[in-house]
């Protein structure tokens, strides 16, 4: 219901508009009633259409094809051995046992000493140290080797794709053309859900790091593109013309003007296909890929809320050291470029120092394995779990109430509004709504998709799930305009607040799935506060950013003009910050997409479970995929029509 | 400057001094045996994302490791992927597996790429259940022909007006749908997604005395820990699951077995031998799976405590 809100907000422009979007969801309301329950298309969950049964058989093809077919013996096998030996690679440099030795080339002491030497490097000092005391945690856990396994392979997606992305990125910022064509296939990459594409890469490039590494990068390479197009893109043009007017060719144009102006872009974009990539690292165990996820997903088997507690923390760990590092490497680029002179000889000196340790890594055992008798994990996983089980205990009567008060008063009426009314009334209403709202073009696309959610035949799976994700979607602009502002506002609590947000960014949902569903039962609710808690933090993150880049000047003279808090914060601040709230709508907005299938697992039904379950029956694999594809659908769809009410286009 | 240069020096200095206390790598030979696992090789051995499949796995894997010396590479799998394993030749076996005939077709009468490996022992039971609790105060609940009685109890934010049944883990057949529309009961089937998400479930239930029916299946280690009732349906007779969509009666008696890659059979190495006459009983199952899930042994030590209990059953194995 983003948009209806945007279009409210605009009364003074465009006066009419809401009023005629009120009159269209006032007709829906009054046309649903007597029509209700005709033409909802429902499929039962173990029913299939002619289009799933097809996928299916598409799918068999392929396995059947796959040791006779040219394509894979000389395309698909040599993607997988080049990735295979890459990751493999850096397995035996951090992480597995290796070239004969029973310990990897480089032990714990090295890896902390290289890890922060690089930091201190291309960072500075405090992300240095933040990542030496965050990898020592890792041994402090007792996870050193799963966590070696995690970054291998993790590091390998991320170079193969930077290697893959950044060209991509440097063209889509130079053509329009490729740039259009470009878009909607990392829109279609990042929301189409994961576990509809496992069991096929598993098939193309079999069991092992090179499915698990691909996978992952499928995720985590269109930030890259994204945003070094992105960078080019917002070259300002007199830099260019300059550029021009000395009589710079192409290239001198790129590597002059064009990529030293867009690093701190770039930079960030390097930064988010990483985060992307850790994201993935439950996932890609279901298919073998090594590591932390493992260890979640193996403790997720007993219920184990402890030491899944304990494998995921070290996940937002070497989540927030990452991140730190790299956001403070891209500010240095964008401030200076190049080293400050006094610091060559400290290079050197601290260069011998990790080399040392390094060697010594590599030949003692004291620093190749992380010493076991000094291990914390066992407490913090009992801690987790005492705090979970009390959770269970003495909360779950009152988060009970609460589950209740929001599906009855908000949820069920909204899913029996769409999921009840007949597919065409839907239909006419969210083409109406594009037509109002946007363009032409918003329009066509909108229709489209309706047309072709149809044609999945989980029309009314894609409802359920629409509802689901409306109602999350509000509460994640909720919190995020409460708390967003108010970190906007108070150093002080952002500072406070932003590790909270990077957890709940990071931390794999499969560790939280358990005392969810104690709190909430298995229900659609569940799957509601598990998106909130993984969208929530975007949302809010942007909101901020968006509040405190209001200039200093206006905010001081509507104080002086005495304005109260309230009166500043509503009058000025969020006006002024709208197009950040726009942004926050749409990037909240898909952060929800992405949890559907995790919805799917905890009782949120639907397209979640479609999904899930085709990943795990083969007869079912079609159907799994017809939904990965609604929810791409479900997610273009809202995606055009609020970005075209939007009056600023919104980038992602 | 100066200051900063002398620091570090001393400090590799101090580094490289406290060096020469610790053992070498490479000065004690690397522990493992090198002799029986030629006659044996690498063994790809599948490991399916539940309790009482790791239970097996790691008997077999510990047995295979330590009196047939194997390289035992365990790959922690969906059954899918597990099945599309054998067709590439990344899996080996797979020792517990349910039914899956849709699987069985393709990849053994079809694709030839897998073969039978003979039955686990274990009998798989899938079924609807009840908490103690409620069996226990509403004794005839645990007849289908009652259930319509209790429907108000388990109605829930999920079901509408009618009581709900909790269905399933994705990743095992159902026919709750089929059930409750031809035994006309008035209930409506709520798919809570995931094992976690009904074993959590029926826990708050005891824990709470709230109402709950749901799906459930046997072996399973959550029933060492909470002994959840079975609700009987009409009996199971062959064929009367043939339609789908007119299925009423019980779930059959699930015989586990084990499936081996063609190539693996053929080359009837002792790893294959082994996979072939490993048999237990659910009770043998239960009590690893509790090792492992309860105790929080790691699967190696769990395998090892069951072996030294059992070393006929093993010696028996490997007669074979």
């Amino acid at each position: 219901m983003a948009t209806t809100t945007v279009g409210l907000q605009r009364t003074w422009r465009r006066p009419g508009k809401p009023v005629l979007v009120a009159a269209v969801l006032l007709a829906w309301v009054l046309i649903w009633v007597p029509a209700r329950g005709v033409h909802t298309l429902g499929l039962s969950p173990a029913d299939l259409t002619p289009l799933h049964h097809w996928l299916n058989d598409v799918n068999d093809t392929v396995g059947a094809n796959r040791d006779s077919s040219p394509f894979f013996l000389y395309f698909f096998n040599e993607i997988r051995a080049a990735v295979d030996s890459l990751v493999t690679f850096l397995q035996d440099l951090i992480a597995q046992p290796s070239y004969g030795r029973p310990v990897p080339v480089l032990g714990w002491l090295g890896v902390v000493a290289v890890v922060a030497y690089v930091s201190w490097v291309f960072a500075g000092w405090k992300p240095a140290l933040l990542a030496a005391a965050g990898f020592v945690f890792f041994g402090l856990q007792g996870l050193w080797e799963e966590s070696m396994d995690t970054l291998a392979l993790t590091l390998g997606a991320v170079v193969i794709s930077l290697l893959i992305g950044i060209p991509l990125g440097i063209w889509a910022g130079l053509s329009d053309r490729f740039h259009k064509l470009v878009t909607p296939v990392l829109d279609f990459m990042q929301t189409m859900p994961t576990f509809v594409y496992l069991a096929p890469l598993t098939l193309l490039f079999l069991i092992g790091p090179a499915s698990a590494t691909i996978a992952t990068l499928i995720y985590a390479m269109p930030p890259a593109i994204r945003l070094t197009a992105h960078g080019i893109r917002s070259v300002p043009r007199s830099a260019v013309e300059a550029s021009e007017s000395l009589g710079a060719t192409g290239r001198q144009k790129l590597t002059g003007v064009l990529l030293p102006l867009s690093k701190g872009t770039i930079v960030l974009g390097v930064n988010q296909t990483i985060m992307a990539a850790l994201s993935m690292v439950t996932i890609a165990a279901l298919i073998d890929a090594p590591g932390l996820g493992k260890t979640v997903i193996k403790a997720l088997q007993t219920l184990d809320v402890g030491t899944a507690f304990n494998a995921g923390l070290a996940i937002v760990v070497m989540a927030v050291v990452l991140d730190r590092v790299t956001t403070a490497a891209g500010n240095r680029v964008r401030q200076t470029g190049r080293a400050a002179r006094f610091r060559r000889p400290l290079l050197a000196v601290f260069g011998v120092v990790a080399a040392v340790c390094a060697y010594l890594s590599h030949t003692y055992y004291w620093a190749a394995e992380f010493p076991d008798d000094v291990t914390i994990g066992g407490t913090l996983a009992k801690s987790a779990d005492s705090v979970a089980l009390w959770a269970q205990q003495d909360l779950s009567t009152a988060t009970e109430a609460i589950k209740n008060a929001i599906t009855y008063a908000l949820l069920n009426p909204l899913e029996a509004l769409l999921v009840e009314s007949p597919w065409w009334l839907v239909g006419a209403v969210a083409v109406l709504l594009a037509a109002l709202l946007g363009t032409v073009r918003s329009v066509i696309t909108t229709a489209a998709c309706v047309a072709l959610l149809i044609g999945t035949g989980l029309w009314q799976d894609s409802m359920t799930t629409l509802a689901m994700t409306i109602v999350a979607t509000a509460m994640v602009m909720l919190l995020g305009v409460a708390v967003g502002v108010w970190m906007g506002r108070n150093r002080f609590a952002d500072r406070i607040i932003r590790p909270v947000l990077d957890a709940g960014q990071t931390m794999p949902a499969f560790v939280y799935l358990v005392p969810f569903l104690a709190l909430f039962s298995a229900t659609r609710f569940t799957a509601i506060v598990a998106a909130v808690v993984f969208a929530a933090p975007v949302a809010i993150k942007i909101v901020a950013d968006g509040v405190r880049a209001i200039p200093a000047a206006t905010a001081e003279s509507a104080t002086a003009a005495g304005s109260s808090a309230w009166q500043m914060i509503t009058k000025v601040q969020l006006p002024m910050a709208r197009p950040s709230l726009t942004l926050a709508a749409n990037q909240g907005l898909i952060y929800v997409l992405s949890m559907v299938v995790v919805g799917g697992l905890v009782g949120a039904g639907a397209l979640g479970y479609d999904v899930v379950a085709g990943f795990s029956q083969g007869q079912l694999y079609g159907k799994g995929l017809a939904a990965g594809a609604a929810i791409v659908l479900l997610g273009i769809m809202l995606d055009r029509i609020a970005r075209a009410s939007s009056p600023s286009k919104g980038s992602n | 400057m100066k200051l900063l240069r002398l620091t570090a020096t001393a400090a590799v200095t101090a580094l490289a001094l406290t060096a020469c206390g610790g053992e070498k790598i490479g000065e004690t030979p690397v522990a493992g045996s090198s002799s029986g696992a030629a006659a044996c090789g690498t063994f790809n051995l599948a490991v399916n994302p539940w309790v009482g499949y790791e239970a097996n796995a790691a008997v077999i894997a510990y047995v295979a490791e330590k009196n047939l010396g194997c390289t035992v590479t365990k790959k922690d799998l969906k059954e899918e992927i597990a099945w599309q394993g054998f067709g590439t030749g990344e899996v080996d076996a797979i020792v517990e597996n349910w039914g899956h005939d849709d699987l069985k077709k393709k990849y053994i009468d079809e694709q030839k790429t897998a073969v039978a490996a003979g039955e686990t022992g274990n009998k798989g039971v899938i079924g609807w259940y009840v908490p103690p609790w409620m069996a226990a105060q509403y004794p005839d609940i645990t007849d289908w022909n009652n259930l319509n009685k209790y429907a108000a109890q388990f109605k829930t934010s999920e079901s509408g007006d009618k009581g709900q049944l909790l269905d399933g883990d994705p990743s095992f057949v159902t026919n709750d749908e089929a059930l409750v529309k031809n035994l006309k009961l008035n209930y409506k089937v709520v798919y809570a997604g995931s094992e976690a998400a009904l074993i959590t479930a029926f826990r708050q239930a005891e824990a709470k005395k709230t109402p709950l029916i749901g799906y459930f299946y046997e072996p399973q280690w959550f029933l060492a820990e909470l002994k959840l009732v079975k609700v009987s349906l009409p009996k199971y007779e062959t064929g009367c699951d043939a339609d789908a969509a007119k299925v009423a009666c019980d779930y059959p008696e699930y015989v586990l077995d084990k499936i081996v890659s063609k190539k693996f059979a053929d080359a009837n190495g002792p790893a294959y031998k082994l996979v072939k006459a490993f048999t237990w009983t659910n009770d043998d199952q239960n009590v690893v799976a509790k090792y492992i899930a309860e105790d929080k042994l790691s699967a190696d030590d769990a395998a090892k405590k069951w072996v030294e209990a059992n070393p006929d059953k093993v010696k028996a194995w490997l007669a074979q």
